[in-house]
């Protein structure tokens, strides 16, 4: 009964971290069709202003929530005035630049800061369940994750952004012909996108070795998620990270942590060959 | 340009690489030549992608996987056979096999393009972790052990076919390799003008098309991708043979994102321009990583936006581009209307 | 004309596209050697139909037979291999190869390479493209692409030609001669043409087959067609005629 608790806290530790994770990528992916292979940089960089603004004395959670989110987002509002605004409907070239970007980031993180920065210590502590320990921290993220989830849901569905959002995804020239700057939404979809990321780095830095290439170690897995959770930002995002959460952590059981990504990778991949439909294919075909 | 006096730059332009290849060791210090050796070994994984994608429309951001399987498998069967010949063999068989299966899951499923390079990506991470985590006694294939992170040190490098007791010296394993390098970049010059070549660039062109035309696109696709994986192997086999090692890193992403940039800096579409892009990224690659103030990754990364956003169609193609309207603007001022150069699709099939 | 095996045969050959009924029940006979003309409005379903006979999409339900053989739902390069082309209504071509290598690749998919010449020489001759073969055909007209298209479906040698609004976007010259060479195809193969532009179908025209909401509304001689009330009032009548 312990083991089963302990295994389920497991698995929304994981479906909590790969919804956080993913749901920046989605929303950047979902509304304005570019690929950002950059995505694991902006968590690095969300784990890294965590990292630096508590070490310089601020309070932990103010770096988490506020500091994290607000850097990145300012950062992805940057990345899109200068970079991403030139290639939309250039999906390929969006991957390739973004690609160059990361390793942009990479280098640049590395040259100031070197190889490795000590992380900051998990908050919160632990609790008891039998004779296993779990932390609180698990239960703070997974409720973190739902805020997230009903943040953004408001945000598209109630707010007055969220329906021109929608409006200009769906057709950006109609858009315009009725005074809406689409270029305006793009910019401001990409640094929340950012922002979202930007938290999510934030949040793991405690989980995290805090390195420069740290955001490598996340990228397959946020877009095997966000491809096999379809074009539905948040309920696609939501099941896919449930479900990939599950497989991960029960894999990681069973077997051994490496080998349970090695399973989440092989049924993502064979989700996106059982439910192309679901993937939405159709964005893309003549694209190239 | 008419095609056979394409054919006839194309004949010189290789009789020299040749001659080079050739004569370099006479040129070069033994550290030098072993440098380029081991650009002309990636390079053979640049031709891989640079015909995959350039010519078969199939971005594979992947392709170290095969790259990878390829030192691997010639890693593994090098040790247990002792003798190089058959392991090269299998270093080229098993990452061609493995591309079919991939390839077919992929294309007969109907998987879209973009989700290609990310499919691609994940089985080279999957490859990546797997290999990562074979460290220990019980991870051994016959008598090699995998070794985990810390990869398969000392590698029997190449030897005379079917003669171990005769290794192969580093100017001969420059001729080798060199000499792999042009052997490929023909094989893949004379597809291009064959039939399925053909076929493959107007799959690349227009998919539905070539459908309606009843090619079997997704055949076709295929029969790129497997010929791109046995390059790649062929090239992890040469890699491998240049270090006598081969670790989990060659599963690495930088070294995809490495392979991207050459492509991007040589130009997409051209076969020689991605070797020249993959000499020159490799040299500066080498030449950062000889000083300590900054970080190879932000060059590389400045280096592929900057291409992106600047240069997207790569220098090769770029610059005979100007040199083709260079000439243009020659030509109608010299002899006006010159008579029009007809190339015959078929002609050299 | 019944106690042959029809060249083309379609029964009940319908098409849902979530709720929206694209065609239903279609019951069309092609005779061998035919001109057939398909009419309708916008949205009559008379592209969809074209995407089914060539295996774009696979018919919900109901059968395509091609000459007694059922073809409904085979790939695409399947259906081609029966002797089934289609030229697209968009411009379907390869834009960045040259006229004559994209007749070159339909003609070698059946032939020896010397073969393959001497047919793409031909084609280039009937669609009047000679003169343009080493053009890129991106870089072409409209027009001129439509004829690249027609030439590169002929060159596979096609027992049936399906083509998708071939007039559409061309001058009168074009139009006339694009006519000409419609003609000229039928002396030896079947064809079925979809086009709005009735000038130009009353160029080429013998039966008319009219779509209306998914189904075939009437099937009857030009004359009779033009004459009927119900066509006028769902077609011509509401599109203004381009003359």
């Amino acid at each position: 009964m312990d083991l089963a608790i302990i295994l389920a806290l497991d698995v929304l530790n994981g479906a909590a971290s790969l919804f956080l994770l993913c749901v920046g990528l989605a929303i950047i992916f979902g509304m304005m069709k570019i690929i950002n292979l950059a995505h694991g940089e902006f968590v690095m960089l969300g784990a890294y202003a965590t990292v630096i603004a508590t070490n310089a004395g601020m309070n932990i959670w103010v770096s988490m929530i506020i500091v994290a989110p607000l850097f990145v987002g300012l950062v992805g509002l940057l990345i899109e005035r200068c970079l991403i605004r030139f290639l939309y409907g250039r999906l390929v070239d969006s991957m390739l630049a973004t690609w160059g970007l990361s390793l942009l980031l990479i280098g640049l993180v590395t040259t100031i800061y070197g190889n490795t920065m000590n992380g900051v210590p998990t908050p919160l502590g632990g609790f008891q369940v039998g004779e296993y320990r779990s932390s609180w921290y698990t239960l703070f993220l997974a409720g973190m994750a739902v805020s997230v989830m009903a943040l953004v849901y408001a945000l598209l569905r109630f707010t007055r952004f969220g329906l021109i959002a929608r409006a200009v995804m769906q057709n950006p020239n109609m858009a315009a012909t009725l005074g809406v700057n689409p270029s305006r939404v793009y910019m401001i979809t990409f640094g929340i996108g950012a922002g979202l990321t930007g938290l999510a780095g934030g949040l793991l830095a405690p989980l995290s070795g805090i390195t420069p290439v740290m955001g490598a170690a996340f990228i397959a897995k946020c877009f095997i998620t966000v491809v096999g959770g379809g074009a539905t930002i948040i309920s696609g995002t939501l099941t896919a990270s449930g479900l990939f959460g599950l497989v991960n952590q029960l894999g990681a059981y069973f077997t051994t942590p490496v080998y349970g990504e090695v399973i989440l990778f092989l049924s993502a991949i064979l989700l996106i060959r059982i439910l192309p439909q679901g993937i939405s294919g159709r964005f893309f075909k003549g694209m190239s | 340009m008419t095609d056979a006096r394409h054919a006839g730059l194309q004949s010189i332009l290789v009789l020299a690489a040749a001659t080079g290849v050739a004569l370099l060791p006479l040129h070069l210090d033994l550290f030098a030549l072993m440098q380029v050796t081991l650009f002309a070994a990636m390079s053979v994984l640049a031709l891989s992608v640079a015909f995959i994608w350039g010519f078969g429309g199939i971005l594979s951001f992947g392709q170290t996987a095969f790259f990878g399987l390829g030192g691997y498998v010639y890693a593994i069967a090098a040790i247990n056979f002792g003798d190089s010949t058959n392991a090269i063999l299998l270093a080229v068989v098993l990452p061609a096999l493995f591309a079919t299966a991939l390839g077919y899951f992929v294309f007969y499923g109907k998987i879209s393009d973009v989700y290609l390079g990310v499919i691609t990506l994940t089985v080279t991470l999957i490859l990546f972790n797997v290999v990562n985590s074979t460290a220990g006694e019980a991870y051994r294939i016959g008598i090699a052990r995998l070794g985990g992170f810390n990869g398969i040190p000392s590698v029997p490098t190449f030897n005379m076919p079917f003669h171990p007791e005769i290794p192969l010296s580093p100017e001969t394993s420059w001729w080798v390799t060199g000499g792999t390098l042009i052997a490929v970049y023909l094989l893949l010059r004379l597809i291009l003008v064959s039939r399925f070549g053909r076929v493959a660039v107007a799959v690349r062109e227009n998919e539905t098309r070539a459908a309606l035309l009843g090619y079997d696109t997704r055949l076709v696709k295929l029969g790129v991708f497997v010929l791109g994986g046995a390059i790649a192997g062929l090239g992890g086999a040469l890699y491998v043979n240049w270090g006598a090692f081969v670790g989990p890193t060659i599963f690495s992403l930088s070294l995809s994102a490495e392979i991207i940039i050459w492509i991007t800096v040589g130009g997409l579409g051209s076969l020689f321009g991605p070797i020249v892009g993959c000499f020159v990224i490799q040299w500066l690659v080498a030449l950062i990583g000889s000083q300590q103030t900054f970080n190879s990754n932000l060059v590389l990364g400045a280096i592929l936006v900057g291409f992106v956003l600047l240069l997207p169609k790569g220098v090769a193609p770029t610059f005979l581009l100007c040199l083709a309207r260079l000439r243009k603007r020659y030509r109608s001022t010299t002899e006006h209307g010159s008579a029009q150069s007809t190339p015959h699709a078929g002609q050299l099939t | 004309m019944t106690e042959l095996v029809p060249l083309l045969k379609t029964e009940k050959l319908t098409m849902n596209f979530g709720g929206v009924v694209a065609n239903d029940s279609v019951d069309f006979n092609l005779g061998e050697m035919e001109l057939r003309c398909l009419i309708g409005p916008n949205g009559a379903g008379k592209s969809t139909f074209f995407k089914m006979l060539t295996g774009q999409i696979t018919p919900s339900s109901g059968t395509i037979a091609f000459r007694g053989r059922s073809i409904a739902g085979l790939p695409s390069h399947e259906i081609a291999r029966t002797g089934l082309g289609i030229k697209t209504q968009i411009p379907n071509v390869f834009n960045g190869l040259s006229v004559r290598e994209n007749i070159w690749l339909s003609a070698r998919r059946k032939n020896t390479p010397r073969m393959a010449n001497l047919v793409v020489d031909e084609i280039l001759e009937r669609v009047r493209l000679t003169e343009k073969q080493s053009a890129i055909v991106g870089q072409l007209s409209h027009g001129q692409r439509q004829w690249v298209e027609i030439g590169t479906v002929l060159a596979g040698d096609p027992e049936l030609l399906l083509l998708d609004e071939p007039a559409a976007g061309m001058t009168d010259k074009e139009t006339e001669r694009t006519a000409e060479i419609i003609r000229e195809i039928n002396e030896a193969r079947a064809i079925i043409v979809v086009e709005h532009d009735m000038e130009f179908i009353k160029m080429i025209a013998r039966t008319v087959t009219v779509f209306h909401q998914g189904r075939i509304m009437m099937e009857d001689t030009l004359k009779n067609v033009l004459a009927d009330a119900r066509v006028r009032d769902v077609y011509l009548g509401k599109k203004v005629v381009v003359s």
